[in-house]
């Protein structure tokens, strides 16, 4: 049988020890241990996009991790990255062209498209569509997404910056 | 579509890998990416005892031109394969098949070990490590051997690799001045397995083609060269009539499946479009 294994990594900037079973994904972990559960779960087989997380500053699918393979890490998930500003600029630009509706998707598309924006600083509209290929939306029909990111490029380009996404009051 | 338990073992060298898969008695698997090997432990299509994790055997890592040859170790991500400059000088192929290959986020896990000993015969580096004469470094409980791309790839995902070894490294003879390469493929959405795919390399000094290397990725179990159709470019000038010879010679190299969705007559048309476009545009660009 299988027993669990000490895992350290840091989870939005806060390291960590935790038991965990070999089995468990990143994605299983962040959402039941640690109670994070912005990083999504939907087909749990590395199709969707809905789980990706930064891994030592680059996106990958939480759920094609297992937790113990990311020992050592450094994991960043949209809640971190909310509170630090990161996707201030991108959550702003989702909201307002409406780049949402249910919002399973979000933070994927968040993930992706910070990932793209760090790579290629002014992408064409071809490659953030290629960029969002692992990223299923089954609201939106990509259209506003693209629009979203393409605003998000220009601005960052520019030298604009935006304060933390904040829910407006209800 | 939760893994069944299993134990894991990170080692942390070639032999304590090699250790800690013989220990299981036959009943483990090597973790490098995860990136196909996870969603098959999800679906519960395999449910190895133990998976022995190689993704931190330094070993395994690193990318370096050794005496001709370009050695890319077998945890080389395909991130790295897309934006290392060795790779774009030496192994022109592999850098401009790696947009190809999945989503952006499984290529930064995703290692050119792990296509390599999976072998799909839709993945892209197979067929382009075959188009390049590589050779596949592996090393086991019986030591160590060095096995041609044409060796290797036995049939559908059926390589030259023994159950408990280990894929060390890939070594790619340099590519000389004088090479022009190309990859194309045709996938019903961007990152998903292609239908047909053609990876083409050409030395050409001036308008004659000195040497073709061709292979196509999706039309058979393993990757396919392309001899035949190499063959009807050597000696000649790149010009419709030549570009007509190889695209017909295709027939004799391919060998696709026969499925409802995709045909085989399908697939093989795909591939002599693939086959036209890339030599057409470089004929252009000569
Ligand atoms: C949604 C999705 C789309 C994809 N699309 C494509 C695509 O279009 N083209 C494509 O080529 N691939 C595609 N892939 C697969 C991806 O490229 C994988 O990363 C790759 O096939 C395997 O690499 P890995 O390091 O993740 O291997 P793992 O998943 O870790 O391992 C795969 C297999 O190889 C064995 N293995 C790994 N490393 C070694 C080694 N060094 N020695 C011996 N055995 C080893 C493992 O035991 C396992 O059996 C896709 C994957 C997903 C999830
Ligand atoms: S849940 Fe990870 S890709 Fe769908
Ligand atoms: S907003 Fe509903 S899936 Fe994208």
């Amino acid at each position: 049988m299988s027993s669990a294994l000490p895992v350290t990594l840091t989870v939005n900037g806060e390291t960590l020890t935790r038991l965990v079973e070999p089995r468990e994904t990143l994605a299983d972990f962040l959402r039941r241990d640690l109670g994070l559960t912005g990083t999504h779960a939907g087909c749990e087989m590395g199709v969707c996009g809905a789980c990706l997380v930064m891994l030592d500053g680059a996106p990958v699918h939480a759920c094609l991790t297992f937790a113990v393979q990311a020992d050592g890490a450094e994991i960043a998930t949209v809640e971190g990255l909310t509170e630090n500003g990161v996707l201030a600029d991108l959550q702003h630009a989702f909201h307002q062209r409406n780049a949402l509706q249910c919002g399973f998707c979000t933070p994927g598309m968040l993930v992706s498209a910070q990932g793209l924006l760090a790579r290629t600083a002014l992408p064409s509209r071809a490659e953030i569509r290629d960029a969002l290929s692992g990223n299923y939306c089954r609201c939106t029909g990509y259209e506003a997404i693209v629009d979203a990111i393409e605003t998000v490029a220009r601005r960052r380009a520019a030298g604009e910056t935006a304060a933390p996404f904040m829910e407006e009051p209800a | 579509m939760k893994a069944r338990a299993f134990d894991y073992a990170r080692p942390a060298s070639v032999a304590e890998a090699l250790t800690a898969f013989e220990q299981a008695d036959g009943d483990a698997s090597y973790i490098a990416g995860g990136q196909s090997l996870v969603p098959a432990l999800a679906l519960r299509l395999q449910a190895p005892a133990r998976l022995v994790d190689i993704a931190h055997i330094a070993e395994l890592r690193g990318i370096a031109v050794e005496e001709g040859w370009l050695r890319l170790g077998a945890l080389t991500r395909h991130v790295e394969l897309h934006d290392h400059p060795l790779v774009a000088t030496h192994a022109p192929l592999l850098a401009l098949a790696a947009p190809h290959v999945a989503h952006p986020a499984i290529r930064n896990r995703g290692t050119l070990g792990g296509s390599v000993a999976l072998a799909d015969p839709a993945a892209e580096f197979p067929a382009m490590l075959l188009a390049m004469d590589a050779e596949m470094e592996i090393t086991g409980p019986e030591g160590s051997r060095r096995v041609p791309a044409g060796d290797f790839f036995q049939d559908l995902y059926q390589t030259a690799l023994e159950p408990g070894e280990l894929l060390v490294a890939l070594h790619i003879p340099a590519a000389g001045p004088g090479h022009r390469c190309a990859f194309d493929e045709i996938a019903r959405r961007r990152g998903d397995y292609a239908l047909a795919g053609c990876g083409v390399m050409l030395t050409m000094p001036g308008d004659i083609v000195d040497e073709a290397r061709i292979a196509c990725l999706a039309v058979g179990s393993t990757p396919l060269r392309a001899r035949a159709a190499e063959a009807a470019l050597i000696g000649r000038r790149l010009d419709p009539d030549s570009i007509r010879k190889a695209q017909s010679a295709l027939a004799d190299d391919l060998d696709p499946p026969d499925d409802a969705e995709v045909p085989a007559a399908m697939r093989l048309h795909l591939a002599r479009v693939l086959l036209g476009r890339l030599l057409g545009g470089m004929a252009e660009a000569a």
